[in-house]
């Protein structure tokens, strides 16, 4: 059995140690909020919080992960950053089909956290590793501005 | 703040629709007590396919069509709100069930999202139901009040009669309502008196798209289900011969190894352990006929098809005399890869096969046609599948196809408890259907002034139509989807043929992909206009515009584009615009793109675009759709190709099949043109208009005319 702190609580799994956290949070946990997209930390759609700094966590194993604290969309809206890119996402309507918004949500929630006012160049670095097939980077840039000065 | 489906709820599926109808029939030609009761125990009013309205005031508005990330939920809403004059947070969308007759979409025939067709239809086709059942719930009402119709008012779902200060709630009539026949007809609210219409609106799906609340196909839970994860044949053609089933069975939390003809599963107790399994599997394959198949042979054979005659979409006047006796004569060869949609939701499906019956859970474009595909996979008859459809984690046209719900029914069936079939994202590209590969001849001279004095354009390529649609064929054998946007241009062309040879690949299965025909012939017309413009020694802008007398809407496009783009003012070096314009899907876009080559590196800076869509119904929503198509429509210009080798794709996940990220993408600016025309379709009129807006615009920074996709100049030829 191997325990996991997620979304302040901790849980048993038996699953193996080499399992990424992913599958963890989606199959076994249900936390479906947090997306699969590529399973190869290609597009940010697995998005989660470990101590609160952005990881894929489809590239997560799980012996990387305990001992460590995972917050996932599902609680995001409780941290004050969380709660203002939420805000700002629903204000400018960023979202379309909103598969890859729970991954954006999380990246920019970790990025306001660690740097409340970034620029447009801490923006693409942090945001250009999550794939939006659906083409919402402008808002997803707007939403961050509104996110940060809020 | 709208509530969104609640899965708890009741759910709109054809016996309760059956039964909200028949109580009406029935219910009208009892005695009033009797009809009172009877009409008070047939639950929700249904006035007819989409809208029930409940008791306590609750408004379930049926969406027949699929909400994919385009906001045509929040637009049919607004629509139907609009004339129930209820408030658009009064308003539950909920998922339509299968069922061609009662939500079919009027312009494709059938229950379909697609084409950009949705709009379009429910502005026809919701308006009017919403109007009748205002109209029932205010004659009840007034019947019950005595007093006449027209002397009641309606605010957010309340009936007043002013001069009596009476009123009512719609929840409180819908026993009443259901008492009379329906009114035959209502008028629709002068556009004086819209509230909804016109203006942004809040869209109704989002809110728990934030907060991980929304649930997808892939998203299902169901008691006692298992993940399976597939691998297709390689090979389009091929068969499974052998696995290694005792070293997939060895792996913890794998359960069954299942085999279909070309595919194979391994099931386990969540997507670890499947893949876990399937690596194990050592899948042995009989890889066909197609097992040596190159992109040079596909290539080749649609060159050689391009030599053949074709068949005449549109023939006026003799171009070839035309172009024989012009002063300046050019021709050209346009060629467009194949492409995957690669939607951010793997495709997926979730099905339970019982005695009783099957069970399917998934995001679909067509949802009785993935209804069909279960029951035929099951040898079930379609009226024992129940189909449970989701939001979906981006269509594109990847879910007009259905083959993923039968594959999924054929493996479900060899096991009793419920499945969730997932593809790796590798399986997602490799084994997608695929937008055709096309090879374009164009030719048209100039004469002494710089006039156009004919066009022909012969497409060559495979036919969507002919495989999804036999009966949109024309009669002379022209599929109307590989010509649109060629056969009808903007312009003024004079003399004219289109033509289109039809050329099956082997190795493929093509497909819808958002833009369709438009998206690959409006990037040949534009970029072909361009070089006739520039042969011609004109400005884009002003070439173009000499073209479109007769299209005031496209030019008065074209002209609001170039002014916000500040056409002809001074850029910096190796920068460049490119114009195009369109008509498409029903609607005029203009798109000026702003690109700075440094080196082969292509740098997309500005992108300013004019719509005239008609009556914009959620402006704020249009805006959207023209940043996220010109998106699509650019990440597919610059990277966008799937290409074989030895019959297999060679692309496997997004780090060979690429998508634009956040550090590439420009400001957008969208310009709405103010108009009262019926609205035009949206969702692919942005993708199709990226493609010859960036090509121009890098012909305009470095002077190459790029006539392939993707954009390379490392592989362009000549400039
Ligand atoms: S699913 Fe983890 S980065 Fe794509
Ligand atoms: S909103 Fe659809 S992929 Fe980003």
């Amino acid at each position: 059995m191997t325990t996991l702190t997620i979304n302040g609580q901790d849980h048993q799994f038996d699953v193996p140690d080499d399992m990424p956290l992913l599958w963890v949070l989606r199959d076994v946990a249900g936390l479906t909020g947090t997306k699969f997209g590529c399973g190869a930390g290609l597009c940010g759609a697995c998005t989660v919080h470990l101590d609160g700094q952005a990881v894929r966590s489809c590239q997560t194993l799980v012996s990387d992960a305990v001992g460590h604290r995972i917050a996932t969309i599902e609680t995001v809206g409780q941290t004050p950053a969380g709660a203002a890119v939420q805000k700002a996402w629903l204000d400018l309507e960023v979202v379309q089909c909103g598969y890859c918004q729970s991954g954006q949500i999380m990246q920019a929630a970790a990025l306001l956290a660690g740097n409340p006012k970034p620029s447009d160049g801490d923006i693409d670095s942090a945001m250009s590793g999550n794939i939006c097939r659906c083409g919402t980077y402008p808002r997803i840039r707007a939403a961050i501005k509104q996110a940060s000065a809020a | 703040m709208t509530r969104i489906p609640d899965p708890a709820g009741f759910r709109p599926d054809r016996r309760s629709f059956l039964t909200g109808s028949l109580a009406l029939v029935v219910a009208a030609s009892l005695p009033l007590g009797s009809r009172m009761a009877r009409a008070a125990a047939a639950g929700p009013f249904a006035p007819n396919a989409f809208i029930r309205i409940s008791e306590d005031g609750r408004i379930v508005l049926i969406m027949r069509d699929v909400e994919m990330g385009q906001g045509i939920w929040t637009g049919a809403s607004m629509l139907m709100a609009e004339e129930l004059d209820v408030g658009l947070d009064q308003v539950e969308p909920d998922f339509a069930p299968p069922d061609d007759k009662l939500y079919a979409n009027p312009l494709l025939g059938q229950q379909a999202t697609g084409g950009s067709t949705s709009i379009r239809a429910d502005w026809e086709g919701l308006r009017k139901p919403a109007a009748i059942a205002r109209r029932a719930l205010v004659e009840a009402a007034a019947r019950e009040w005595k007093v006449a119709p027209a002397d009641c008012t309606v605010e957010r779902g309340v009936v007043r009669h002013a001069a009596s200060g009476r009123s009512a709630s719609y929840g409180s009539l819908v026993a009443l309502a259901a008492t009379s026949p329906l009114p035959q007809d209502a008028p629709l609210k002068d556009r004086k008196d819209w509230k909804l219409i016109g203006t942004s609106q809040k869209r109704v799906d989002t809110r728990h798209k934030v907060d991980g609340g929304a649930t997808y196909g892939i998203d299902v839970k169901l008691p006692g289900m298992k993940i399976a994860l597939l691998a297709r044949c390689p090979v389009l053609g091929g068969k499974l011969v052998s696995v290694d089933e005792a070293s997939a069975l060895k792996v913890k939390g794998a359960h069954a190894v299942l085999k279909l003809e070309d595919a194979v599963a391994v099931v386990g107790d969540h997507y670890w352990a499947a893949k876990q399994g399937l690596d194990a599997l050592a899948a042995k394959w009989d890889l066909g006929p197609n097992a040596r198949l190159t992109q040079a042979d596909i290539v080749r054979g649609h060159e050689e098809a391009s030599k053949g005659e074709g068949v005449v979409a549109r023939q006026e006047g003799d171009p070839d005399a035309a172009i024989a006796g012009a002063a300046k004569k050019l021709s050209a060869v346009y060629q467009l890869p194949f492409l995957a949609h690669a939607t951010m939701e793997p495709a997926n499906c979730t099905v339970h096969v019982t005695p009783d019956g099957v069970e399917v859970w998934c995001g679909t474009q067509v949802p009785t046609r993935a209804q069909a595909a279960a029951a035929e996979a099951t040898g079930q008859p379609v009226e024992k599948v129940r189909l449970h459809n989701h939001l979906i984690g981006g269509g594109f046209g990847r879910r007009l196809e259905w083959e993923y719900v039968g594959i999924a029914a054929a493996f479900a069936k060899q096991v009793d408890y419920p499945l969730k079939v997932v593809w790796s994202r590798e399986e997602d590209i490799q084994h997608d259907r695929f937008r055709p590969y096309y090879y374009d001849r164009l030719s048209a001279g100039l004469d002494a002034d710089g006039r156009i004095t004919g066009w022909t354009h012969k497409v060559t390529g495979s036919s969507v139509m002919a495989r999804w649609a036999p009966p949109g064929m024309r009669e002379n054998g022209i599929d109307p989807d590989a010509v649109e946007c060629a056969e009808e241009t903007p312009y003024d062309l004079g003399p004219v043929r289109v033509s289109w040879v039809r050329h099956e690949p082997p190795g493929v299965v093509t497909a819808w992909w958002r833009g369709v025909g438009p998206a690959h012939n409006v990037f040949v017309v534009e970029s072909f206009i361009d070089e006739l413009a520039h042969a011609a020694g004109k400005d884009p802008v002003a070439f173009r515009r000499g073209l479109l007398e007769k299209n005031p809407r496209a030019r008065a496009a074209l002209d609001l584009a170039a002014k916000e783009a500040g056409w002809g003012t001074p850029l910096p070096a190796n920068t460049g615009r490119g114009i195009m314009v369109q008509h498409a899907f029903g609607s005029f876009l203009a798109v000026v793109c702003e690109a700075e080559m440094s080196g082969s590196n292509i740098q997309l800076k500005r992108l300013v675009a004019a719509m005239d869509c008609g009556q914009a119904v959620n402006p704020d929503s249009v805006r959207a759709q023209i940043e996220g198509g010109l998106v699509f429509g650019l990440t597919a210009a610059l990277y966008g190709e799937i290409t074989l080798d030895e019959g297999r794709v060679e692309q496997t996940n997004f780090d060979t099949y690429q998508i634009l990220r956040m550090n590439e993408v420009p400001p957008i600016e969208v310009h709405l043109v103010e108009s009262s025309e019926s609205p035009g379709g949206l969702g692919e009129t942005g993708t199709a208009a990226a493609f010859p807006a960036i090509a121009n615009a890098v012909f305009a920074a470095s002077g190459k005319r790029l006539r392939k996709l993707p954009l390379n100049l490392d592989k362009a030829s000549s400039g």
